[in-house]
């Protein structure tokens, strides 16, 4: 969406101060334009669709602002709110990816909180600006994690980490420096994927194509229809990869499908972007979770890999994350750094330190990492056992159709296959809030509610086409 | 499977990229293992009929990337870090030094630090739009809580990532609705201004401010720049305690900017850093804002609490959108959360919830308010302190009074790059290039080797 399209011709606009030719595109042109831009726009498809695009009458004819329409709400984080306005008692919120205790509360680890109270209890803290790049020791410390501390890559400094906001920030500005900096500026994002990634590198300046990814029939992964189509990429392209426990569909490819999806992109020159929000999440095992992502770095090759701590270590609301840009030499990974603080700089200067502390007091102590694995595994049983729990429910109730794949998806979210009306019936009749493609937050559900979800689901099967 | 006809590559590959493939073969623990001959566990696996390590070409895609210089201002932090001279003094970043020349964490803040800890609050993720009681918060604080333009629900307010990141909202708000619409900023301004513009693709150019001969504003040049701004330009104004040159309109001033600017149907844009911190009182540094507000001006004010509550790195700030009606509000906000949502999704929640508790609540609001003004008062005995030191020491007739005449945390001191770079390389005193000191990092004690070093700087360097 840069440069911005520009109707008509206006004088250019350059630093010197005194621009005293008057542009014939006065700013009532301009809005109307922008109207009229906003009908076209492809993007904004959906917006559309449920807009009424005129302003209200009721607007004051006199703002500057009369031609902005109302966004509808974000359709993940738009659950939430329907949710919250819901006065029903046995309302479900399976929308957002928030893990819940089997209370159905949010839950704070505690080794997350001692680490607070750690803090607190440290005089020598201050909050002084952290640099552009974020905490240096959360940095190592997030690459070791991710990449393996003995990771050659690591070892040979080819590796720069940069501290990100959560997952989104860091795919963010991974986005625009590739915009800026790479010769091949389009992405291809699996088919589905999360709602917010084509948004992200779109407005980061990329082209957003897509890769086949997940077969309705199988419920299960399109592998034919991924390697046909990243093998038509163009060379270099990006490719944005799930590094585990996909989104929305929990499909994710085995070990060994892995080493064919690498093999093909490196032999298409691809540029991997792995998104990893569930690292120790999917299976409990941060090792194992980490596995397609070490695959590719063994190779010698480069990559892209934004982090995410929301999920991991509850931290969703500190805004926790790191980007890490693998590059050949050290020396390309030192003028990669450099080029990353541009980006960042001018976006919002310098990232918060509160939740970037705590990750760092966690992985750099050695109890308190354990703990942390602990209580981690803990969370990522839970949800497998309420795959399991669900499956079986289903089962109980003879619900037709085959529901395998709720105890063969993995991660927090399950893509249930059911069509939005059906989804819109549960949220109507039983009151079950989980976003219009069929995905559902295990983390959101307990053994008390699980019922509650199969009969739901059982009667959206049975009564709704 | 069709899966052969992909794997083309030539085993010559491997031959290459030997010393790469040995290197790399471990990686860490379950270590998925390359054999010495470039074949894997999985080399014989069915689908792959050619076994090649499809390794990738030894070229960095990124190599021809240059290196970036380092950022004007925090570079200089990094420098005076570096410099091991026991009488270095660091006047760049505008950070609140204690006299010891410590950074200050406020006593309300960790009040409400701890008080938050031990009501064991969760951390679920904000809405997109940041937190509630924050938003309330920041936007009465900023316009009086009986504004109204918030009784009556015209005030669009979003979280943002501090100055910054409310700067980059609203210039993004900029380049999707008023496209060809430029911004006027001050000449000279804060430096990250014209990066966060050009990265959100607006245009802009500069309305001259500082006049260098009186070492105050050039008023009628501003007047005129703005004037012959296209209708409809959005004009970058500094709430007060003007970054880099510490030189504010005076009241009447104000209101001239604000006749023409509803003249000409510019859109003013606030950035308001130093709300408590210019003057000591919060009213007192929104006056400008509220000026304009009371006009019924529609009005973008971005907000940072880095500075009068001392939460710097906690990146607590947020953009406000005054429009004409509370239904324009709506929207305006709908628009802001569809661009922050892409960049973030939802902002950081420990800074704001500070924010919140302490304007929440009266007595801990009462306290930040008293060591707001110690801060504020610090730096305006360091000004005068500096001003004596200078005019005592200097005996060419110079005028220094421009010194007391400045406000907030900066003072521009009119030395160029050349007498700059003197007060460091001779002085060890780090500085922006531009001249502008930080007085938040100045000490009474060192008052008098900063006089000195600048009395030297400006008459013996050109």
């Amino acid at each position: 969406m840069r440069p911005p399209i520009i109707l008509e011709s206006t004088t250019t606009f350059s630093s010197s101060s005194s621009s005293s030719s008057s542009s014939s595109y006065s700013s009532c042109d301009r809005r109307l334009n922008t109207l009229a831009r906003h009908l076209i726009d492809v993007n904004d498809q959906n917006q559309m669709a449920s807009q009424n695009i005129s302003p209200s009458p009721t607007a004051s004819s006199n703002s500057v602002f009369a031609h902005l329409t109302r966004a509808p709400e974000d359709p993940i984080l738009g659950v939430t709110v329907a949710y919250n306005k819901d006065p029903s008692p046995i309302k479900l919120n399976l929308g957002v990816g928030a893990y819940r205790t089997e209370e159905g509360k949010p839950l704070v680890l505690d080794v997350v909180r001692r680490v607070e109270q750690q803090l607190l209890n440290d005089v020598s803290r201050n909050k002084e600006y952290i640099p552009i790049v974020g905490l240096a020791d959360f940095n190592k410390l997030s690459a070791k994690l991710i990449f393996g501390a003995d990771s050659p890559a690591i070892q040979e400094n080819r590796v720069t980490t940069v501290q990100g906001l959560s997952g989104t920030g860091s795919l963010r500005v991974g986005g625009e420096f590739l915009a800026k900096h790479y010769h091949q500026r389009i992405i291809y994002l699996p088919q589905p994927t999360w709602g917010n990634h084509p948004k992200i590198f779109t407005l980061a300046g990329l082209t957003v194509k897509t890769y086949r990814y997940y077969a309705p029939a199988t419920r299960g992964l399109d592998f034919e229809g991924l390697l046909e189509d990243l093998g038509s990429a163009p060379s270099g392209s990006v490719v944005l990869l799930h590094a585990c426990a996909h989104n929305p569909t929990g499909v994710d490819p085995t070990l060994e499908q892995w080493e064919q999806i690498r093999q093909l992109i490196r032999s298409k020159s691809l540029l991997p972007f792995f998104d990893s929000a569930y690292q120790g999440f999917a299976s409990g095992s941060l090792d194992a979770d980490a596995q397609p992502i070490r695959l590719f770095v063994a190779d010698g090759g480069e990559l892209l890999a934004a982090q995410s701590y929301a999920k991991n270590m509850g931290l969703y609301g500190e805004r926790v994350g790191a980007l890490s840009i693998v590059s050949k030499s050290a020396d390309v990974a030192s003028l990669v750094e450099s080029q990353l603080k541009l980006v960042i700089r001018p976006m919002y200067s310098s990232p918060p330190i509160h939740g970037a502390s705590i990750v760092a007091a966690i992985l750099k102590d050695r109890d308190l990492f354990n703990d942390w694995t602990i209580e981690l595994k803990a969370m990522a049983d839970r949800i497998i056992s309420m795959r399991q729990q669900l499956f079986d429910a289903l089962r109980a109730r003879g619900t037709p159709g085959d529901w395998s794949h709720i105890i063969k998806q993995i991660g927090m979210f399950t893509f249930t296959g059911l069509n939005s009306e059906q989804v819109s019936f549960m949220t109507k009749e039983y009151h079950i809030y989980l976003t219009s493609d069929g995905r559902i937050s295990m983390a959101g559900l307990s053994t008390k509610t699980v019922s509650h979800l199969a009969d739901a689901i059982h009667a959206a099967v049975t009564r709704v086409a | 499977m069709g899966s052969s006809s992909v794997f083309s590559v030539a085993s010559a590959s491997l031959s290459l990229h030997d010393t790469n493939i040995k290197k790399n073969l471990n990686f860490g623990t379950n270590a998925f293992r390359f054999n010495n001959d470039g074949t894997n566990t999985f080399s014989n696996f069915k689908s792959s009929r050619r076994i090649s390590m499809a390794v990738a070409v030894n070229v960095s895609r990124f190599e021809g990337i240059p290196m970036a210089p380092p950022d004007p201002i925090l570079g200089v932090s990094e420098a005076f870090k570096a410099d091991t001279n026991a009488v270095k003094l660091n006047l760049g970043v505008g950070a609140y030094r204690t006299e010891e020349l410590q950074p200050y964490v406020l006593n309300v803040v960790k009040k409400a630090e701890n008080l938050m800890l031990e009501r064991g609050e969760n951390k679920e993720y904000l809405p997109i739009e940041g937190l509630a009681a924050f938003n309330k918060a920041t936007a009465e604080l900023l316009l009086g809580a009986d504004n109204p333009a918030i009784k009556q629900q015209r005030v669009a307010t979003v979280q943002g990532l501090s100055g910054t990141g409310s700067l980059r909202l609203g210039a993004a708000l900029i380049q999707r609705y008023f496209p060809g619409a430029k911004v006027l900023i001050s000449n000279p301004t804060w430096g990250n201004h014209k990066n966060i513009f050009n990265d959100a693709g607006v245009p802009w150019s500069e309305y001259r401010y500082y006049d260098p001969k009186t070492v105050g504003l050039d008023f009628e040049g501003m007047i005129e720049d703005i004037k012959s701004a296209p209708e409809g330009t959005f004009v970058l104004l500094h709430g007060c305690a003007h970054n880099p040159t510490g030189i504010d309109p005076t009241p009447q001033q104000w209101e001239k900017i604000a006749d023409l600017i509803q003249q000409k149907n510019h859109i003013p844009f606030f950035d308001v850093a130093y709300q408590g911190f210019a003057s000591g009182s919060l009213d007192e540094d929104a006056a400008s804002v509220r000026l304009f507000v009371a006009r019924g001006m529609e009005v973008l004010v971005a907000q940072s609490y880095s500075k009068n509550l001392g939460l710097y790195a906690e990146r607590v700030g947020a953009i406000n959108v005054i429009s004409s009606s509370p239904e324009s509000a709506t929207r305006v906000k709908s628009q802001l959360k569809r661009l922050a949502r892409p960049m973030y999704s939802n902002p950081p929640v420990h800074g704001a919830r500070i924010v919140a508790n302490i304007v929440g609540d009266p007595v801990l609001f009462g306290e930040w308010k008293a060591e707001m003004e110690m801060m504020a008062g610090r730096i305006k005995t360091v000004r005068q302190e500096l001003y004596d030191s200078i005019s005592s020491k200097d005996k060419s007739g110079k005028d220094w009074s421009f010194i007391l005449k400045q406000i907030g945390m900066f003072s521009f001191t009119g030395l160029n790059k050349n007498q700059s770079d003197n007060m460091t390389n001779k002085w060890h005193i780090y500085m922006t290039k531009d001249g502008r000191i930080s007085l938040a990092g100045l000490s009474l004690a060192k008052c008098e080797y900063l006089a000195d070093a600048i009395i030297d700087s400006y008459h013996n360097v050109s």
